[in-house]
């Protein structure tokens, strides 16, 4: 009877922690999928029907024995890049990843160029214009 | 004029036509990675009790136009007449609906009021067919060949506009 007891707790507990591994998983693959109706949310954060269709289909999906891949495959397959929240890096959004640091460099190499400029003028480049009817003195 | 006295108007000029182009364009809008993709498998019970279940076989060998719907949807309600005039004019192609997250009687309730113009309607009460079909919204409308190809998607009501210019040349050559 202990044995039974014992056995059935075990086995309750062991369900309890596969129940808590998938939904880690669930909630980690969540929060890489972007929720397609309120588009600037993961389907983890949002409260869209659809994202908590998505989130089931995760879930299932895991629970079935799929990795990870193959679920975000298979959303990607009907929804395209966009689902995933952090686009994929592809000779398509090179410039989206690399913009930020370029427009940065840029503008540092625009400031660089700008001072060696200036420091190669006269000093009296820096002098006020006299203004109409003035002299400058 | 100096050259460079030149270079803001250039600037503006060619700042102004991208986001003109810009203007012109959806950012919500997600272009659907199933065009030229054969449509998914599925068998789903009809809308109607008592009618034959909805599957993926009637897809093949007839051009259809797939409209997925919900009676709480209002666009839905604003494409409709378009949907109704179009199974009229155009009996050679098949007209399905797919009914989305919806319940049966306030479907039926909305087909009985607005007109029932579908040839057959798919009762996908918890959306996972539309999820299939990579829908993010109602309504939306799917053109597909006699192969079972998805050849066009359109998210959002139909226009008259659209069926004239885009849907109908296509249907046209399918």
């Amino acid at each position: 009877m202990k044995a039974l007891l014992l056995t059935l707790l075990l086995l309750a507990g062991a369900a309890r922690a596969d129940d808590a591994q998938l939904d880690a998983r669930t909630h980690a693959l969540a929060q890489q999928l972007r929720c397609l109706v309120c588009q600037n949310q993961t389907i983890a954060d949002s409260h869209a029907p659809l994202a908590l269709d998505l989130k089931n289909r995760v879930r299932d999906q895991l629970a079935a024995g799929k990795t990870e891949a193959q679920v975000i495959d298979d959303l990607t397959a009907k929804y395209g890049d966009f689902v995933l929240y952090n686009p994929p890096v592809k000779p398509t959004t090179w410039l989206l990843w690399a913009g930020p640091a370029l427009l940065g460099l840029g503008a540092l190499a625009g400031l660089a160029w700008t001072l060696r400029r200036r420091a190669q003028q006269p000093a009296a480049a820096f002098e006020p214009d006299p203004e109409d009817g003035e002299e400058l003195r | 004029m100096k050259l460079k006295a030149l270079l803001p108007l250039l600037a503006f000029g060619l700042l102004a036509l991208l986001l003109a182009r810009g203007l012109q364009l959806n950012p919500r809008e997600i272009p659907s990675p199933l065009i030229d993709k054969p449509a998914p498998a599925f068998e789903l019970a009809a809308l109607h009790e008592g009618k034959p279940a909805l599957t993926s076989a009637a897809l093949q060998g007839r051009v259809t136009l797939l409209n997925v719907w919900a009676s709480w949807c209002t666009p839905c309600q604003q494409e409709h007449p378009l949907l109704v005039d179009f199974a009229k004019r155009q009996p050679g192609v098949q007209l399905v609906g797919l009914n989305y997250k919806d319940q049966r009687e306030a479907a039926q309730t909305w087909l009985r009021r607005l007109g029932d113009p579908y040839h057959a309607i798919g009762f996908d009460e918890r959306g996972q067919l539309g999820i299939e079909f990579g829908v993010y919204g109602v309504p939306e409308t799917f053109v597909i060949d006699r192969q079972g190809r998805i050849r066009f998607k359109h998210v959002g009501p139909l226009t008259a506009e659209l069926m004239r210019e885009r849907i109908e040349p296509l249907l046209k050559q399918l």
